[in-house]
């Protein structure tokens, strides 16, 4: 390819030495650009195994079925984890059986009730700053309405921390699957004549089911390992599994309680907790990934 | 293939530049009468005095060029505009001595009679039979077997039956893009409109289902009063009884298609159909 110039166009003629020099570099730059990425991606990966391998060596060494069977007692009386599973279970359940609901109804109305309006775009911005509050504050905020006043922590006043922690997650990711839901469907349900109230129930939830689904997940994973909102609200239970008006053990309280202590036992039990958190979230992730692909 | 539906018919055709066109004998009585009808985006005038009666049973259709307002005449029949704020209409679409575009008017209503296919097919998640069962749901209470007639019919009138009779409780995503399109007619008609509106419905069709689609058409019109609104002169040409001519928010003219075709009044008219613009 010899140098070559296009008649009438401005600038020195082509240099072919020059363009393989640029050349030259360009490679080098995108080289070394790939190497980057490919360590970042290594570091990552390799903190990420270490925490589930730490977590599998640590654990599963305490695994046994008085784990499962026995509550929790004073080190060395060979204690289990039965109030704080339950516990955990319970709670939970209740939060994110609470929180649901009022984000999806408030996700909704973002969506398709109130685009654009100054009403909806302060309710989106007030809960993108609880989405990324820190949860303590809300343990407080539990605290200040529901502990103080009745004079008691209790598993209900942890039930509800746990909701408001779910209620942003839910909004956001409910409000964006259904932004997601072509305007041609719903124009086509609307053009058979249905009510507008039908062509979400109807229509809309059942097209953003996957990603709704998906959104409650998220918040049930996240709050099954929340330790600090439940520190001021159900502050745990070291005896019995308690009841919704009385203390409530949970297992994030447990591990900090003993994780940090003295006795063997305890941190052992406290590795166990940890390595069931992980292992039961996962479970929930695969199990409803596999029965929504089922379902399509 | 024109000239072969004409002459089974027993029409005369006339022929234009290589468009055959039929001649309808006669327009009917109109079962929508449009009259001083604008339309405003916002502060945009859209429509411009549109005076345009859609006859009973046969097809209207609609030509011009992008952005000259067709589709939005369609929208505006069945209201679809109410979804948007600062969309609004004035003047008059008489159906049955009542005005579509009054505030008064019952809009689900209005949709379960005049219904509408849509450029995009767009089945619903659900299964085949659940798409067609949907909209006879809103406005009827059919037992079992009534439905499962309806739905029969529905497709059998779309020319759908065949194709899915055994596949009935499967995925709508599952089909084709023409058997999708020919699933929304079938969707439309369930529910047993008097008006269907067409807006581009095939052209994101291959030829094919385009031609499947424009023989269901000519079926339909002896139901259903039709309107269609078209990219393609040909179609137009093929299809409908009278047609529009469009251009710039202003209907220019509309005549029976043979004559619009052969002998336009309206200069813009001659130069859109012959092709020097649009």
């Amino acid at each position: 390819m010899s140098a070559t110039t296009f008649a009438g166009s401005p600038g020195a003629v082509k240099n072919e030495d020059v363009a393989r020099a640029l050349g030259r570099r360009r490679h080098r730059v995108n080289l070394i650009v790939k190497i980057l990425c490919v360590t970042a991606t290594v570091i990552g990966l390799a903190l990420l195994a270490s925490i589930l391998f730490t977590l599998l060596w640590r654990g599963l060494g305490g695994f046994s079925l008085t784990v499962f069977t026995t509550m929790t007692k004073a080190p060395g009386s060979g204690g289990g984890l039965l109030n704080a599973i339950v516990g955990t279970l319970i709670q939970t359940a209740i939060g994110t059986a609470v929180g649901t609901p009022i984000g999806l109804m408030v996700g909704t109305y973002l969506a398709e009730y109130s685009r654009g309006s100054t009403i909806s775009n302060v309710v989106r911005f007030v809960s993108d700053v609880l989405l990324s509050a820190p949860s303590i504050l809300i343990g407080l905020f539990i605290y200040q309405l529901m502990v103080e006043p009745l004079g008691g922590f209790s598993g209900i006043a942890g039930s509800l921390a746990l909701a408001v922690i779910v209620i942003p997650i839910v909004v956001r990711t409910t409000e964006d699957m259904l932004r997601l839901i072509p305007v041609s469907l719903r124009e086509a349900a609307i053009g058979l004549g249905a009510p507008k109230w039908k062509v979400i129930t109807l229509i809309c939830y059942r097209a953003a089911k996957d990603g709704i689904v998906t959104g409650v997940l998220l918040a049930v994973a996240r709050i099954a390992g929340e330790t600090a909102p439940l520190l001021f609200t159900s502050l745990g239970n070291s005896s019995a599994i308690g009841g919704l008006g009385t203390p409530m053990a949970s297992l994030p309280v447990t591990i900090y309680q003993y994780a940090g202590s003295a006795f063997d036992d305890w941190v052992q039990l406290a590795w166990v907790a940890a390595l069931l958190i992980t292992v039961g979230v996962l479970a929930i992730n695969i199990v409803a990934r596999f029965a929504l692909r089922g379902g399509k | 293939m024109s000239t072969t539906m004409s002459e089974q018919q027993g029409k005369p055709s006339a022929s234009f530049g290589g468009m055959q066109a039929r001649s309808a004998q006669t327009i009917n009585e109109p079962r929508i009468a449009i009259q001083n009808l604008d339309f405003f985006y916002g502060a945009n005038k859209a429509l411009k005095q549109i005076k345009l009666d859609l006859p009973e049973r046969q097809v209207t259709g609609m030509i011009g060029p992008s952005g000259c307002g067709k589709s939005t005449l369609l929208r505006v029949l069945n209201r679809m505009y109410d979804l948007y704020p600062g969309q609004h209409a004035t003047g008059e679409a008489m159906m049955d001595g009542m005005n579509i575009i009054s505030p008064s008017v019952d809009l689900n209503e209005l949709r379960a009679r005049i219904g509408m296919v849509f450029q995009k097919p767009t089945p619903f998640p659900m299964t085949v039979y659940d798409n067609i069962a949907f909209g006879v749901k809103l406005h009827e209470k059919l037992s079992r077997a009534a439905m499962d007639e309806r739905v029969e019919w529905s497709l059998t009138r779309a020319a759908l039956w065949g194709e899915v009779k055994d596949r009935l409780q499967s995925s709508a995503m599952g089909l084709s893009g023409g058997q999708q399109q020919r699933l929304c007619i079938a969707r439309t008609i369930a529910v047993r409109p008097e008006v269907i509106l067409f807006d581009e419905p095939t052209s994101a069709l291959d030829p094919i289902s385009t031609l499947k689609v424009e023989e269901l058409i000519d079926e339909l019109k002896h139901d259903f009063t039709i309107a269609i609104v078209t990219h393609n002169m040909q179609q137009a040409a093929r299809c409908a009884d009278q047609v529009a001519f469009f251009y710039l928010g202003e209907m220019v003219e509309v005549a029976p298609a043979a004559q619009l075709f052969t002998a336009p009044k309206e200069r813009r008219t001659q130069e859109y159909i012959t092709g020097r613009f649009g």
